[in-house]
């Protein structure tokens, strides 16, 4: 149970970090601290205690194994985000050259 | 019942999209044509879904896994009479913002990335519509969201970068809450099939651990749809996009992404709870009026309709709420229909009548070079065709009969009066009356303030592309009242009605029960 704790502690970690931070850079760093917690949320549903991998052996079926589907949704959301993240980092790159700051306080053109 | 048709609105316009890429780099002006053929062929076979679907449910199993003991394993894709309805909405006002855009895109540079990115968010948008299991429905959604950051940043410019950093940053939240929610249901039902997790929940009695769930994966997607407390982002992003990208966002994307999703999993994955029914009309009234009053001190042409696709979206969560209490409680099942047909309906009106605003928006700037109400005037002399669509949508948008907007609204109106939600009602109603004031002012000051015109410029009407988009959407916003009629409500709103009031209609033929 702990372990979930500590999960949910991270992604409130991330968020706090979104809400709180001033420079892109570090929101950016906070959204992924929030995408790493649930990678590892979702490995730990899958996780069986005493699970082996899971490969099928036809020879003894008594075998208990890990579920599998867990891990193949979290290897397609670290693509997922991946992508974001290079996305928002260029994005940033951009804002930079406009703007000159990183600063969230400066970058206020859009208002009402 | 395995239906060929249904990979392909995934399949064409993802091959679009990097054909247009590869084949546009050679041949000039290539790209165009691949994106608008790739659209009209959509288009086409959407309609001819709609036709042949009505009330039947098909499936396609990807790669071809068959269910084993009677468990779907592998990736389902379903289409049903709601899908068809949004793959109709999706790929009709697709193929005519992409049309719209040949002109208008060409102030431009690197067109190849315009209509390449297009056809990736209509991949994605018809992705979201047809997937059957949850994890594909966030894959998809990641894949039209990526899609819609990059178009909203298209112009690169000082308010482009600002609007679509904010947005990647809510729409990134709102992925993580819907991954997390997503989390949750496996963890209990192990299993991600929509139609698997209703069988599952219907054995189960876990009723808090389901009200977690369902509270991140209302706020996961009432971000995505730009709900009240979640719509920070959408006046910026949808008024900072190329304006046939504004059409598209405002017209297909948060609905396809936000409330397609929202009727679809809280209709039919879910077991309806009076409390979540409570929370989700509250939060369309919420939407309706806050909206509206945020859009009347707006002078942005294009700020003004985005709060304005708040407010509008506000009358379809509302509605779908007030159906799904009816149901919660189990009593007035027609009443019940009636509200969700109405919700429904003004969901495919407004597509009609908000994209042909933010198609003015577009020709305005185009034209005048500005969006501000206060800086322009006597339009409607130079610009006859703009000026007299943007006055069938406005008319539209407000609610008044002949124009399909009208006949939505006063469904829903009816169908709250007949709930005895009276209050809502009246909101409905005076929220219809603020809406055509702030249209008046837009009217006005656009087109007929003769005083403010400087004679010095004198604009031209816009080209050939752009005016037979704008005329073709102030059709379909006089056609659409024709859904009124028996006959094709009955062909068209009824049976995607009957699928959301009975579940049992859409997982049976999936479950193969």
């Amino acid at each position: 149970m702990i372990v979930y704790l500590l999960c949910f502690i991270l992604f409130l970690t991330g968020l706090y970090g979104v809400i709180t931070r001033r420079n892109l850079v570090k929101i950016v760093i906070s959204l992924s601290i929030m995408e790493f917690s649930l990678f590892l949320f979702l490995a730990l549903i899958g996780y069986v205690h005493g699970g082996t991998v899971p490969i099928v052996d036809p020879a003894n079926p008594d075998v208990k194994y890990v579920d599998p589907l867990p891990q193949a949704m979290v290897l397609t959301a670290i693509v997922i985000g991946l992508a974001t993240t290079a996305m928002l980092m260029s994005v940033i790159i951009r804002i930079y050259r406009k703007y000159k700051t990183l600063d969230i306080r400066e970058i206020k053109n859009l208002r009402g | 019942m395995m239906n060929p048709l249904i990979p392909l609105f995934v399949a064409v316009p993802l091959a679009g999209a990097f054909l247009t890429m590869i084949l546009g780099k050679f041949f000039r002006n290539l790209n165009k044509y691949i994106g608008l053929l790739v659209l009209l062929f959509l288009a086409v076979i959407s309609f001819y879904s709609i036709i042949t679907t009505s009330g039947n449910v098909s499936t396609y199993r990807v790669g071809g896994w068959e269910p084993v003991n009677g468990i779907p394993i592998g990736i389902y894709m379903v289409m049903d009479s709601l899908a068809a309805i949004l793959l109709c909405i999706i790929n009709t006002i697709g193929v005519l913002a992409l049309f719209y855009s040949f002109s208008y895109i060409s102030q431009y540079t690197s067109e190849n990335y315009f209509y390449s990115l297009f056809s990736l968010m209509v991949a994605g948008m018809n992705g979201v519509v047809l997937s059957g299991d949850l994890f594909n429905i966030f894959v998809f959604l990641e894949v039209a969201a990526i899609s819609s950051y990059a178009l909203v940043a298209f112009g690169v410019e000082r308010e482009q970068l600002e609007a679509t950093f904010k947005y990647q940053v809510l729409g990134g939240l709102a992925s993580l809450l819907i991954l997390f929610g997503i989390g949750f249901i496996y963890w209990k039902a192990k299993t991600l099939n929509i139609a698997d997790i209703r069988a599952a929940l219907g054995t189960t009695s876990e009723r808090t651990h389901y009200l977690m769930v369902q509270m991140l994966l209302l706020a996961g997607f009432g971000l995505k749809a730009a709900i009240i407390p979640f719509h920070a982002w959408l006046p910026d992003a949808h008024s900072s996009a190329p304006s046939p990208i504004s059409a598209m966002l405002s017209g297909v994307l948060i609905k396809a992404a936000g409330i397609y999703v929202i009727i679809r999993l809280f209709f039919n994955m879910f077991i309806i709870s009076e409390e979540i029914a409570i929370l989700i009309t509250t939060l369309g009234a919420l939407s309706m009026a806050v909206g509206v009053f945020l859009a009347i001190g707006q002078w942005d042409i294009k700020r003004l309709l985005a709060y304005h696709s708040i407010s509008q979206m506000g009358y379809v969560v509302m509605s779908a709420g007030i159906g799904m209490i009816l149901i919660a409680r189990g009593t007035r099942p027609e009443v019940a229909s009636l509200a969700i047909a109405g919700g429904l309906f003004h969901l495919i009106n407004h597509a009609a009548f908000k994209s042909l605003l933010f198609l003015n928006a577009g020709a305005i700037e185009y034209r005048v070079g500005t969006r501000n109400l206060k800086e322009m005037g006597g339009l409607s002399e130079f610009m006859p065709v703009t000026s007299s669509t943007s006055f069938a949508a406005s008319m539209a948008i407000s609610g008044i009969p002949p124009f399909n907007g009208f006949f939505s609204k006063l469904i829903i109106i009816i169908a709250a009066v007949m709930a005895k939600f009276y209050l809502l009602a009246l909101l409905a109603v005076i929220v219809s009356i603020i809406t055509l004031a702030s249209f008046m002012k837009f009217q006005r000051y656009a087109f007929h303030n003769k005083e403010m015109h400087n004679n010095e410029t004198k604009p031209k009407e816009v080209p050939f592309p752009m005016v037979f988009s704008m005329v073709t959407l102030g059709l379909l916003c006089l056609l659409l009242s024709l859904m009124v009629l028996p006959q094709l409500r009955d062909l068209i709103l009824k049976p995607a009605t009957d699928i959301l009031m009975n579940s049992q209609m859409y997982i049976s033929p999936i479950l193969g029960m």
